[in-house]
């Protein structure tokens, strides 16, 4: 209804001035060249992924391939190591995200209840969190004497709870409306169902922003993987891009002779994994903006 | 009612109490625990040896940073980058916001939006990648460069080299590039939410577009503007790590070697965990002075802060 007014509003009901209407024109003008900037860096990455490797070596692909070839995906679908990684990026993205939405979410439910006792010392207790830590190298220290380090559950673990995103699902269950959770109580339902039952199936926008955090996050972190992993086998697709893209760096810094082919494996590997590893996200998020615009907006008034 | 004892009560809630403390044992673990790790700043930990047999230094650690002939290029790096970000980066996407809220075509406004959002869900990786590839002496950014006349191929440089004298702009432009359209939710949220009769008033009233921004929108979302404000001088000795380690090489290490970029290095690379630890110890508690100074300061300037 709001949005309505508004429209309404700002319609051209009263004659626009010339002035106004030069501003409206190079306001369009810019919103365009922004759209530009955000899209172009990943189309000029697929564009180079689908040429042939070694004329695109030479340089100058802009707009659109030059020598047509699907090259470069063959290749990354011919690396085991690569799938391997896939398989370590989806894995984690999976599960970590899963557990971590149910695992907060739960946590979340329980103190969002004012009748919770010893709520004002949980929250204390997690508020403290969010503007201390330990640092780098305790927190080293503390995944390495678990025996996390090299460990798959150090993707998963230590991402499955966050206070932040807890606070954005406790102002989230507070406006569910109570008389659902008491009828269900009425019925004899404890708090485990009522939570399953009841307030996560209602709960789907908050779900869905949190998950999308949490998947993103999953899905783009390449550092967990430089810091706590050491097999390769362990290793997420971000993590060997990152191990590509830095290895490529520093021998041409080096300026050692690398072999032309190598360059161009290894290049042609880079742009298509750059594009197979962003398309999924560009894929989906779209069509997520309500509930994230909702999430960063709850998050906002939150904070 | 009968007043039950506070033994009962729990009792009473003990599922409830026993979804808390699931959360509460997972911070103890993974927050608190490191937390406590801190004390091997003031100890000479080895990884071989327990964080209890290593010797006590005192501020050893504490000493040999601040005396590091690297230690005010390492400051310089870390706010001079964050001081860009603050005093540039920070206002742009309150700017976007308003420019994008003058947009009267809904689909193209929506279009625009979601086109912003995209660099937000590109990693680091695959940014640092192009960016790498395009500030290269052949790269996209040398091109476009020569093509408009601004120096000849002779002129060509490797932007990410040459002892980092480009690096701070790099890493002030492609931040506010990733995050401008994201960063710009909260603000078009707070101005979605100013009371249209306010503008209908000013445009009775005789008020062009400029006066409206600067009398009715920007004074209403002050609150939002001065929050995030306070939260992004805290950050301001957190620099983003995962960029700039993606975009640091020997070459301009001189300007790029910010204080995460130290610790990692110390700690990681050279096995000073002592040291590396007391350098992020040295920065956390700067960066919560920096909290409760911007917060006060925004509380007294505005009336809205953090807490």
């Amino acid at each position: 209804m709001k949005r309505k007014n508004a429209e309404e509003f700002s319609g051209p009901k009263v004659k626009s001035s010339t002035g106004s209407r030069i501003f409206d024109g190079i306001n369009i003008v810019f919103m365009i060249f922004i759209c530009f900037l955000c899209i172009y860096p990943i189309w000029y990455v697929i564009v180079n992924s689908l040429n042939d490797a070694k004329d695109a070596m030479s340089g100058g692909i802009y707009w659109w391939p030059r020598v047509f070839s699907l090259g470069s995906y063959k290749r990354v679908f011919a690396e085991s190591g690569l799938l391997q990684s896939f398989r370590v990026t989806i894995m984690k993205t999976l599960i970590g995200t899963v557990l971590s939405v149910l695992f907060t979410a739960l946590v979340g439910y329980a103190l969002s209840k004012k009748y919770l006792i010893g709520r004002g010392f949980y929250m204390a207790v997690g508020t403290i969190t969010m503007f201390f830590g330990g640092g780098l190298i305790p927190t080293f220290i503390l995944y390495k004497s678990l025996g996390l380090y090299d460990n798959f559950l150090v993707f998963i673990i230590p991402a499955m709870f966050s206070f932040y995103n807890m606070l954005i699902m406790i102002s989230f269950f507070r406006e569910l409306p109570p008389s659902l959770e008491e009828s269900a109580r009425i019925d004899g339902a404890g708090d485990f169902t009522v939570f399953f039952r009841i307030v996560l199936p209602l709960s789907k926008p908050v779900l869905a922003t949190i998950a999308l955090f949490n998947g993103v996050y999953q899905w783009n972190d390449y550092f967990a993987g430089v810091m706590y992993t050491q097999s390769k086998s362990l290793e997420p697709i971000q993590t060997y891009l990152y191990r590509i893209i830095a290895t490529a760096q520093s021998s041409q810094m080096a300026t050692t002779a690398v072999n032309v082919a190598t360059t161009t494996t290894s290049t042609s590997i880079k742009l298509a994994t750059m594009v197979i590893t962003t398309v999924p996200i560009m894929c989906v998020y779209p069509f997520l903006q309500k509930y994230f615009v909702k999430g960063m907006m709850i998050g906002a008034v939150k904070e | 009612m009968k007043k039950k004892s506070v033994a009962a009560k729990m009792w009473q809630q003990r599922k409830l109490q026993l979804m808390a403390w699931l959360g509460m044992i997972w911070l103890l673990v993974f927050a608190y625990i490191p937390m406590g790790g801190i004390v091997i700043a003031f100890k000479n930990y080895k990884i071989t040896k327990g964080i209890w047999e290593a010797p006590w230094v005192g501020l050893q650690h504490f000493r040999d940073f601040f005396a590091n002939d690297q230690f005010w290029n390492i400051m310089a790096n870390t706010l001079g980058i964050s001081l860009l970000k603050l005093v540039i980066g920070f206002p742009l996407p309150i700017i976007f916001a308003l420019l994008l809220n003058e947009i009267k075509n809904v689909t193209f406004k929506k279009f625009v939006q979601t086109a912003s959002y995209l660099p937000h869900f590109i990693s680091w990786v695959v940014l640092g990648g192009i960016l790498i590839t395009w500030l290269d002496a052949n790269g996209v950014i040398n091109d476009l460069f020569v093509a408009l006349g601004f120096y000849g191929d002779a002129g060509r440089t490797y932007f990410l080299g040459e002892n980092g004298r480009y690096f701070w702009l790099i890493a002030l432009i492609s931040d506010s590039w990733k995050e401008l359209g994201w960063n710009a939710i909260i603000y078009l949220a707070a101005i979605s939410g100013i009371d249209q009769q306010m503008y209908e008033a000013a445009t009775v009233d005789g008020a062009g577009k400029l006066k409206k921004i600067f009398y009715i929108t920007l004074p209403s979302i002050k609150g939002t503007i001065a929050i995030l404000f306070v939260l992004a001088v805290s950050g301001m000795m957190n620099s983003n790590f995962d960029q700039i380690f993606m975009l640091s090489n020997s070459l301009n290490a001189t300007r790029s070697t910010v204080i995460d970029i130290h610790v990692y290095e110390m700690g990681m690379r050279v096995g000073r965990y002592s040291y590396a630890t007391a350098v992020g110890l040295f920065k956390s508690i700067i960066a919560l002075i920096l909290l409760l100074g911007a917060n006060t300061t925004s509380k007294k300037l505005t009336g809205s802060g953090l807490y």
